[in-house]
């Protein structure tokens, strides 16, 4: 049980830590690295509760596809930080408020068990033991067999979004020579050389 | 004082000597698998290969070390210093530590995790990290200019491996990679009413998806064809054109390390693993590791071989055959695999 604690503290300490480092630092390149540094320890803290699924598909899709996308982004641009911070001041009420709402927000969900207990059994499906069911297999039990009809729906919406997101960025430009790889491909020699015999002193 | 011995400390002893045991085995494999990709690459163009340090070259890969671990490391003035060196880092440990899970024998892994083939696909797909922050901490065009093509690359192929390991799964029912070979003892083989043998493992039964894989492993790791983030005509050295003496040496060897790491999956997914060709006594005496290992170095003789004669491919066309040949691809075969999965009842 010791360890388990000692490493909660220690994943919990540089999760918040470098949670604070990602709007403090300078340079928004180290940002980011502090960003991945914050995923890493919440998919160490992930699997200390067991959520072993989680914590991967938190590496795979957080650190593997969309911080590489923010570094990308960031390391193309060209930012000025002078003009970025001239408006902290100006934007620190507001965002403490949003801070503080979403704090209480989750105070009241994480909290309501222990005002309430009977909260807890107010959730349709509970999370079997570990011992029974992997929790792989205990996450695809929830949205493929029991809440199949609304994960299909969340797909959808997601298919309409990305539909609209390529109907409204893409543009047919002319004039531009595209390759056609089966053209090319099946190409013949009869379709695509002549022979001619040149007599001399002719030319063609 | 007794129970937190024998519950800490004594694991944590096995484990470290366990783990620095796999290291040392593997990077001597590394050592030997660089000699012999230098080797087969000479011996098709009818060259000798390295030939001078100890009988026929053996030592090669040892004399490169030193000289590397010898020179005097250079950071450029301009470069960012903390994370121009922190990259190097980041690839070879990345490369090191997805060999945790993975399975040599019956029972041979340092952590048998219900997830494994999730934590190896993760730490894969984090190799794009060091290179990317080795391109931008270099402060330079070509380096700048090599990273962006390997996230882009790397992020690309990612996907039909994804979908790729999709498959396997579908078949075997697990995401422990011990699971997946052991599922391989019964295939298309013993359904014909054969005995035990190489005919039940993924490769013929997901005949399309093990080429898919194995081309995709070659864009993942940056090898020829695909190794456009370090194409010397065109970028010098890409990423690592900053880097010399010991940072470079570990670009190469997370890079080598990535590259057994794929032939080990490959080996795990689609060659059965540790099982014998055959199920006969005298095949199944010879130990199961010999098996992995022998497979493993058949699956690097191919990334040799196509290193040797296939020329690189353009950028635009490596896009094209990410999206548009094997995403397509692998996301049918997902859906056909998970219908007659369905239909015969075999899941």
């Amino acid at each position: 049980m010791g360890l388990q604690v000692l490493f909660f503290y220690l994943f919990a300490f540089i999760a918040v830590a470098s949670a604070f480092m990602v709007i403090a630092a300078r340079n928004p390149v180290y940002s980011v690295l502090f960003l991945i540094l914050t995923f890493f320890n919440s998919a160490g803290l992930f699997l200390l509760t067991g959520a072993e699924f989680l914590a991967m598909i938190l590496l795979v899709v957080y650190v593997g596809a969309v911080a590489v996308l923010f570094l990308f982004v960031v390391m193309m641009l060209d930012i000025d930080f002078a003009e970025l911070r001239a408006g902290v001041l100006e934007y620190a009420p507001i965002g403490a408020l949003i801070g503080l709402i979403l704090a209480a927000e989750l105070i009241i969900v994480v909290g309501g068990a222990t005002f309430s207990p009977e909260v807890a059994k107010a959730i349709s499906m509970p999370i079997p033991a570990v011992t029974e069911r992997t929790n792989t297999a205990a996450l695809g039990d929830v949205l493929y067999t029991h809440y199949v009809y609304f994960f299909q729906i969340a797909g959808l919406v997601l298919l309409v979004a990305m539909i609209g997101a390529i109907v409204l960025t893409l543009r047919h430009r002319e004039n531009i020579k595209r390759q056609n790889i089966p053209q090319q491909v099946a190409r013949t020699p009869e379709t695509a050389v002549e022979v001619i015999t040149v007599k001399p002193g002719q030319g063609i | 004082m007794d129970a937190f011995v024998s519950t800490y400390v004594w694991p944590t002893i096995i484990m470290v000597a366990q783990s620095l045991l796999l290291l040392v085995a593997l990077l001597l494999f590394i050592a030997y698998i660089l000699l012999a990709d230098r080797k087969i690459w000479a011996a098709v163009q009818l060259r000798r290969g390295p030939n001078v340090v100890g009988p026929w070259g053996l030592f090669q890969s040892f004399a490169d070390l030193l000289k590397f671990v010898f020179k005097e490391p250079v950071i450029p003035a301009g470069a960012n210093k903390a994370i121009f060196l922190l990259a190097p880092l980041v690839s070879v440990t990345l490369a090191l530590a997805a060999w945790a899970v993975i399975p040599l024998n019956a029972g041979w892994v340092i952590a048998n995790i219900n997830v494994g083939i999730l934590f190896v696909f993760a730490i894969s797909s984090l190799e794009v990290y060091g290179i990317i922050m080795g391109g931008w901490a270099s402060n330079s065009k070509y380096p700048f200019l090599g990273a962006l093509r390997s996230a882009a690359q790397m992020v690309s192929y990612e996907v039909s491996i994804g979908f790729v390991i999709v498959t396997v799964l579908l078949c075997v029912g697990s995401l422990n990679l011990t699971d997946i070979v052991n599922a391989q003892t019964d295939g298309i083989g013993t359904r014909l009413g054969l005995p035990a043998s190489f005919l039940d493992w993924h490769w013929l039964a997901l005949f399309p998806m093990f080429i898919v894989f194995f081309i995709s492993a070659l864009a993942e790791t940056n090898r020829p064809p695909f190794d456009l983030p370090e194409a010397e005509s065109e970028l010098v050295a890409g990423f690592m054109v900053e880097y010399g003496s010991t940072p470079y040496m570990m670009f190469m060897l997370g890079e080598y390390a990535a590259i057994c790491l794929m032939c080990a999956l490959t080996t795990i997914l689609f060659l059965g693993g540790w099982l014998p060709p055959v199920d006969v006594w005298f095949l199944n005496w010879v130990p199961g590791i010999i098996w992995f290992v022998l497979k493993a170095s058949f699956v690097f003789f191919m990334f040799a071989m196509v290193k040797a004669f296939v020329p690189r491919y353009r950028y635009d066309q490596l896009m094209r055959l990410g999206w548009k040949v094997f995403l397509p691809l692998s996301l049918a075969m997902v859906v056909i695999t998970a219908f007659v999965l369905k239909l015969t009842g075999a899941a």
